[in-house]
C-alpha cells in the first residue's frame, strides 16, 4: 500500500476537476489571488465549495492542502509541533504552515467548527502582513506571493455560538455559494454521475421539493452532492426511488415521518 | 393459554368500575355475554371498559355492551380507534354527543367496511401526506380531519379512514392520490373560478359543478401525468381496480384537456357540451367539490395578502433605498416594481425587478406572491402598489398575539392560547388539547428586595462566588498524553532513563490543554401556586436571587418561569426571565414581584418548558423544578394518582428529548409518591424552607458538574 507522503508537489490537482461557475466566482477568485486577498467561502452543505477550491487550484497550478476543522482542532495542529524521535526532539510542520512555505492555497473548510483560539493564527496571515509567526520555533514565516488563504463556513445550520467572528470575517473577500439554478444543477448532475438527462431533471425536481421542506420539519434540503450520489447509484442499475431513498432520504433526516414524506415524494416522480 | 374468566370473576370487577350501587346498570348480562370468549378478548374488552370508565362511566357501559358484538367483525385496531375517539368527543363536547358517537358504531355494516382493517387512518398518515404536500410547490396547505375528502385552497381535509381496498399500502396510496389531486386543485387554478355565478347559469346547478369536477379532474390528472408520473402511474392503478372505465363520449374531453397548454378555461369552455352528457365519471380519488367553502377561506383571504404584500413590498422597497450608497430625495414618481413569475417545470418563482433592476425576494414576500399567484394566476397591478404611510393598520392585517388577560372579558377562551395534552392514567392515552396555555409576565416589584436578599446572604454570596468561579475556570493542561501541543519534558526525561536502563519507552510524552467549554442551558420552574404563600414564596425568591448571582458567574443560559393554574381552562406560566433576557434590574423587579397565584397544575408547564427548552442550542439541557408539593388543582381530577401521573409523564417526555430534568421539592409528607413521580428526574427533598437559598445554588453546582 502507498500511502499519500506530505510532498507538495503530492496536492497539486493534475486533471481539472468538473466545476461548472454559476456566477463571475472564478474571475472574482483570480482577481483576490493576484491581490493577495484571502477568501471566504460561504454557501450550504454540498453545494460545491469543495469542488470550487480543487478546479481554482488546478487553474492556478498551487498545489492545494485542506484541513477539515473539528471542534478539538488546535493552533498546534495547524502550525505544526515538536515530536520525539529516538533520544532527540524535531519539529514537524502543520499542514498551514506547510502550505505558506510551498506558496500552495490553504483551504480551511467549516472553520467555525475549529476552536476560537485557533481561528486567531491565521489573522497576521489574513491580512497585509501576510506572515506566520511561529512562537515555538522563534520564527516568523513570511508568505510568497504565491500562497493563499481560503476558508468557509455554513452560514445556514451551525449554532448561533459558531458564528464567525468580525474580527476574522472583516479579513476576507466573501463569495456566497448557493444551490445551482435547475437548468445548471441538471447538467452538474448528469456530468458527474452519467444518468441521462431525463432521471437528472427528476433528481433536480426532487432536490428542488426536500428543500421546499427546509424549514418545516427538515434542517436542510437536499445538496446537489447527494444528487450525485443518487445519480451514481442510478447509473449503476439502481431502481431510482431506492437510489432517491439510501442516497438522499436517509441522509437528510432520521425522522420516521419525514422520511416517508421524502420517500413519497421521490416516488411521485419516479 | 390462560383460561376464560367466569362470569361470577367478572361481575365483581364491572361492579366496582361501573360502580353499580349508584348507577344500577346490569352488569350480570354483559357478564355472560363476555363469558364465552376467550381471555384474551376477554382481557381487551374488559380493559376497554375500565379504561373508558375512568373518563365516563356511562360510556363505559355503553362500550361495554356493544363491544361483544363487535368484536367477530370489526377490527381490534378500529375498536380501539373508536373507543378513543368516543372519549375525544367527550372531552370536547360533552356526553351527548359522545354518545351519538357510540352509537353510530349500531350501523356499522360489515360489508361496507370489510377492508377496514387494512384502512389507512387518519393518524398515521397525516404526518406523513402534511410533509409531502409541503414539499410540493405552491401555498402551504395544511391537513386537517373530517368526514370526507376535500379542500378550501388552504387547508386539505381527509377522512378518518381510507378503506378502499384490501391493503394497507394501497390505501396509503388512495390517501396520496386523494391529495395531490387536491393539491392540483389550489395549485392548478381550479380554485379561480366562481363557482356561484357558474351555477346559476344552468337549470340544474349540481348537474353543473360534478361534470365541471370531472372535467377539472381529467384536467388535473393529465397535468400530474407530467409533473409526478411516479404517482400518475399508481393512480392509474387504483382507478383500473376501483373505477368503471371513462365513458366513450368523455374520452374527447380527455384529448382535449390532455394537452400541456390546457387551463382552467378549457375545462369551462367544454363544460356546455360536458352538461349535456347523460353520463358523468367519478373516480375515487378525486375528493368532493365544496365551492362554498373554497369561496369563505377566498374572500377571507384575498384583502389580507393584498394589504400583507402591500406592506411588505413597502418594507422591502424601504429597505433597498436604505442600502443604496448615495441617499437620493423621494422620487416624485413611485418606483416601477415589476413582478415576473416563472411557473415552468413544477417550480414557481418570482422576479422582482425595480425600475429594471433586479431585487431578491425575501422568503415571506415570495410566499405571499405564490399565494396571490394561485388565486389570480398573475399578480394583479393593485397589488404591486407598496402601501403608503398610514395606509394600513399592522395591527389588523398581522395577527397579533392576544393579551393573556383580555380572554376573561368575554371573548372565547382557548383563543390565542397554545394548547398541550394531557395524560390520563385511567385512559391510559392522552387527553388531546386539554390544557389551555397562556403565557405571562410577572409584575415588576421595584422594591429593595434584591439588596436585602444580598446583604442577608452576604457571607453566602461571598462564599458561592469563589465556589462558581472555580467551576468557570476549567481549562487544565493534561499531562502525560499520547498527543499534545507540547512535550511533556517530566516524562520525556522519564522515558529516556527508561530507555537507557532497557526498559520500554512510554509513548505518553505530550502535554495537552484541555478545554472543557460549559454549553449548558437551564431552565428553572418555579412553584407559583397558592400554598407556597409566606415563607416558601419568599425563600423562592430568595433562592432565585441567589441562583441568578451565580449563574451570570458561569454564563450559563438560563431562564425562569413560574407555573400556576385554575383547571385546564386557566393554566398560565409566568415569564420571569426568558433565555434571551439579561439579568438587570428589571428581572430583579420580576422576581421580587413573585406572588403566590392559584394550584400546581404541572404538566402542562413542564410541557412547555421542554419544547422551549429544545429550541436552545445547547450540548446539555437541564429543566430544574422547584416546588411545594402534590400535583393538585381546583375541583378537578387533577389531585392525587392522575396528577401524578401527568407529572411523571412530563417528565418522561421530557428525558426522552434529551433534557435531565431536576426536581426540588419542599414537601416532607408525601416522600411515598416522589420516586413514582419523578421516576424520570432526579430529585431532593428539603427539610426546612430555610434551607433553599442556600442548598439551590450548591444543588445547582452539583448536577451540572
Amino acid at each position: 500500500m502507498n500511502a499519500r507522503t506530505l510532498d507538495p508537489a503530492h496536492h497539486l490537482i493534475a486533471k481539472e476537476p468538473y466545476y461548472e461557475p454559476v456566477g463571475d466566482e472564478i474571475q472574482l477568485f483570480e482577481a483576490a489571488y493576484r491581490q493577495r486577498i484571502p477568501v471566504l467561502l460561504k454557501g450550504p452543505t454540498g453545494c460545491g465549495k469543495t469542488r470550487f477550491m480543487e478546479h481554482m487550484a488546478w487553474r492556478l497550478k498551487r498545489p492545494l492542502i485542506t484541513v477539515s476543522c473539528h471542534d478539538d482542532l488546535t493552533a498546534s495542529d495547524l502550525v505544526g509541533r515538536y515530536l520525539v524521535k529516538g533520544g532527540e526532539t524535531v519539529w514537524v510542520d502543520g499542514p498551514l504552515t506547510r502550505a505558506v512555505r510551498c506558496g500552495g492555497i490553504c483551504y480551511l473548510d467549516e472553520i467555525v467548527e475549529a476552536r476560537k483560539d485557533t481561528m486567531v493564527v491565521i489573522h497576521p496571515l489574513a491580512d497585509d502582513r501576510r506572515t506566520l509567526p511561529m512562537e515555538k520555533l522563534g520564527q516568523v514565516v513570511e508568505a510568497p506571493p504565491e500562497f493563499c488563504l481560503a476558508i468557509s463556513y455554513n452560514p445556514g445550520y451551525q449554532s448561533v455560538l459558531k458564528d464567525l467572528k468580525q474580527s476574522t470575517r472583516q479579513r476576507f473577500v466573501a463569495l456566497e455559494f448557493d444551490y445551482p439554478s435547475a437548468a445548471l444543477e441538471r447538467r452538474v448532475v448528469a456530468t458527474e454521475s452519467g444518468v441521462s438527462d431525463a432521471i437528472a431533471d427528476g433528481l433536480v425536481r426532487f432536490a428542488q421539493m426536500t428543500r421546499n421542506l427546509k424549514g418545516s420539519g427538515l434542517e436542510e434540503g437536499a445538496s446537489t452532492r447527494l444528487l450525485v450520489h443518487a445519480g451514481k447509484l442510478i447509473a449503476d442499475g439502481i431502481s431510482p426511488v431506492t437510489a432517491c431513498k439510501s442516497a438522499v432520504a436517509q441522509a437528510v433526516t432520521d425522522d420516521a415521518d419525514m422520511l416517508k414524506a421524502i420517500q413519497e415524494l421521490s416516488s411521485s416522480i419516479f | 393459554m390462560a383460561k376464560p374468566l367466569t362470569a361470577a370473576e367478572m361481575e365483581a370487577s364491572l361492579h366496582a368500575w361501573l360502580e353499580t350501587e349508584f348507577t344500577y346498570f346490569k352488569v350480570e348480562q354483559l357478564a355472560l355475554e363476555l363469558e364465552g370468549l376467550t381471555r384474551d378478548e376477554q382481557d381487551f374488552i374488559l380493559g376497554w371498559i375500565r379504561r373508558i370508565a375512568s373518563t365516563h362511566i356511562t360510556l363505559a357501559w355503553q362500550f361495554g355492551r356493544r363491544a361483544p358484538a363487535l368484536l367477530p367483525r370489526m377490527e381490534r385496531r378500529l375498536l380501539e380507534a373508536w373507543a378513543v375517539h368516543t372519549c375525544d368527543v367527550f372531552d370536547r363536547t360533552g356526553l351527548q354527543t359522545a354518545l351519538r358517537v357510540m352509537e353510530e358504531v349500531d350501523s356499522f355494516d360489515e360489508t361496507q367496511h370489510r377492508n377496514d382493517a387494512a384502512g389507512a387512518l387518519f393518524e398515521d398518515i397525516a404526518p406523513v401526506l402534511g410533509n409531502f404536500v409541503c414539499g410540493l410547490s405552491g401555498r402551504r396547505l395544511r391537513i386537517e380531519k373530517g368526514e370526507a375528502a376535500w379542500t378550501d385552497g388552504e387547508r386539505i381535509v381527509l377522512p378518518p379512514l381510507i378503506a378502499a381496498l384490501p391493503s394497507l399500502d394501497d390505501n396509503f396510496q388512495l390517501a396520496k392520490a386523494t391529495v395531490a389531486l387536491l393539491w392540483a386543485q389550489t395549485r392548478f387554478g381550479s380554485l379561480r373560478v366562481d363557482f356561484s355565478a357558474l351555477g346559476a347559469r344552468y337549470a340544474d346547478p349540481e348537474r353543473a359543478l360534478a361534470r365541471l369536477h370531472a372535467l377539472e379532474t381529467l384536467r388535473l390528472t393529465a397535468r400530474i401525468a407530467r409533473e409526478l408520473p411516479g404517482l400518475h402511474r399508481e393512480m392509474l392503478r387504483l382507478r383500473a381496480r376501483l373505477d368503471p372505465g371513462l365513458p366513450p363520449r368523455w374520452q374527447r374531453f380527455e384529448t382535449m384537456l390532455g394537452t400541456s397548454q390546457a387551463a382552467v378555461d378549457d375545462s369551462l369552455a367544454l363544460l356546455d357540451a360536458a352538461y349535456d352528457e347523460a353520463e358523468c365519471p367519478q373516480w375515487s380519488d378525486q375528493g368532493s367539490l365544496r365551492p362554498e367553502a373554497i369561496a369563505a377561506a377566498r374572500a377571507a383571504r384575498l384583502d389580507k395578502e393584498k394589504a400583507r404584500l402591500r406592506i411588505r413590498l413597502a418594507e422591502l422597497l424601504e429597505e433597498h433605498r436604505a442600502a443604496q450608497a448615495a441617499p437620493q430625495a423621494a422620487p416624485e414618481t413611485p418606483p416601477a416594481l415589476a413582478v415576473e413569475p416563472h411557473d415552468e417545470n413544477g417550480r414557481l418563482d418570482f422576479a422582482i425587478t425595480l425600475d429594471g433592476a433586479p431585487l431578491a425576494p425575501p422568503d415571506n414576500v415570495r410566499q405571499l406572491l405564490t399565494s396571490v399567484y394561485l388565486d389570480f394566476g398573475e399578480i394583479p397591478p393593485e397589488y404591486l402598489t407598496p402601501a403608503g404611510d398610514g395606509e394600513y393598520d399592522p395591527d389588523r392585517v398581522f395577527d397579533q398575539p392576544e393579551d393573556p388577560d383580555a380572554v376573561w372579558h368575554g371573548t372565547y377562551h382557548e383563543k390565542g392560547a397554545e394548547l398541550f395534552p394531557e395524560w390520563d392514567h385511567g385512559r391510559q392515552h392522552y387527553r388531546k388539547n386539554w390544557c389551555v396555555m397562556r403565557e405571562k409576565t410577572v409584575p415588576p416589584v421595584h422594591d429593595a428586595f434584591y439588596r436585602d436578599t444580598l446583604d442577608k446572604y452576604a457571607g453566602v454570596v461571598k462564599h458561592l462566588r469563589r465556589k462558581f468561579e472555580a467551576l468557570r475556570d476549567e481549562n487544565r493542561l493534561d499531562k502525560r498524553q499520547t498527543q499534545g501541543d507540547e512535550i511533556d519534558l517530566d516524562a520525556l526525561i522519564e522515558a529516556l532513563a527508561d530507555a537507557q536502563d532497557g526498559r520500554e519507552m512510554s509513548d505518553r510524552l505530550f502535554v495537552r490543554l484541555h478545554r472543557a467549554e460549559r454549553n449548558i442551558a437551564v431552565a428553572f420552574l418555579v412553584d407559583m401556586s397558592g400554598s407556597t404563600k409566606g415563607w416558601i414564596n419568599e425563600a423562592e425568591r430568595e433562592a432565585l436571587i441567589l441562583l441568578c448571582e451565580a449563574l451570570e458567574l458561569l454564563g450559563d443560559r438560563y431562564a425562569i418561569y413560574g407555573f400556576s393554574g385554575t383547571t385546564r381552562k386557566r393554566c398560565e406560566l409566568f415569564r420571569i426571565k426568558t433565555f434571551d433576557e439579561r439579568y438587570g434590574d428589571e428581572v430583579q423587579a420580576r422576581i421580587s414581584g413573585i406572588r403566590p397565584q392559584e394550584y400546581t397544575r404541572m404538566g402542562f408547564a413542564l410541557r412547555h418548558m421542554t419544547k422551549l427548552l429544545n429550541r436552545v442550542e445547547a450540548r446539555t439541557r437541564v429543566l430544574v423544578t422547584l416546588s411545594d408539593g402534590r400535583p393538585d388543582d381546583y375541583f378537578d381530577v387533577y389531585r392525587g394518582q392522575y396528577g401524578i401521573e401527568d407529572t411523571r409523564m412530563a417528565l418522561l417526555e421530557a428525558a426522552r428529548t434529551g433534557i435531565h430534568p431536576f426536581c426540588i421539592t419542599l414537601d416532607r409528607d408525601a416522600r411515598d409518591y416522589l420516586p413514582h413521580m419523578y421516576g424520570a428526574a432526579r430529585y431532593i427533598i428539603l427539610d426546612d424552607v430555610r434551607q433553599l437559598p442556600v442548598k439551590v445554588t450548591d444543588i445547582y453546582r452539583r448536577i451540572t458538574t
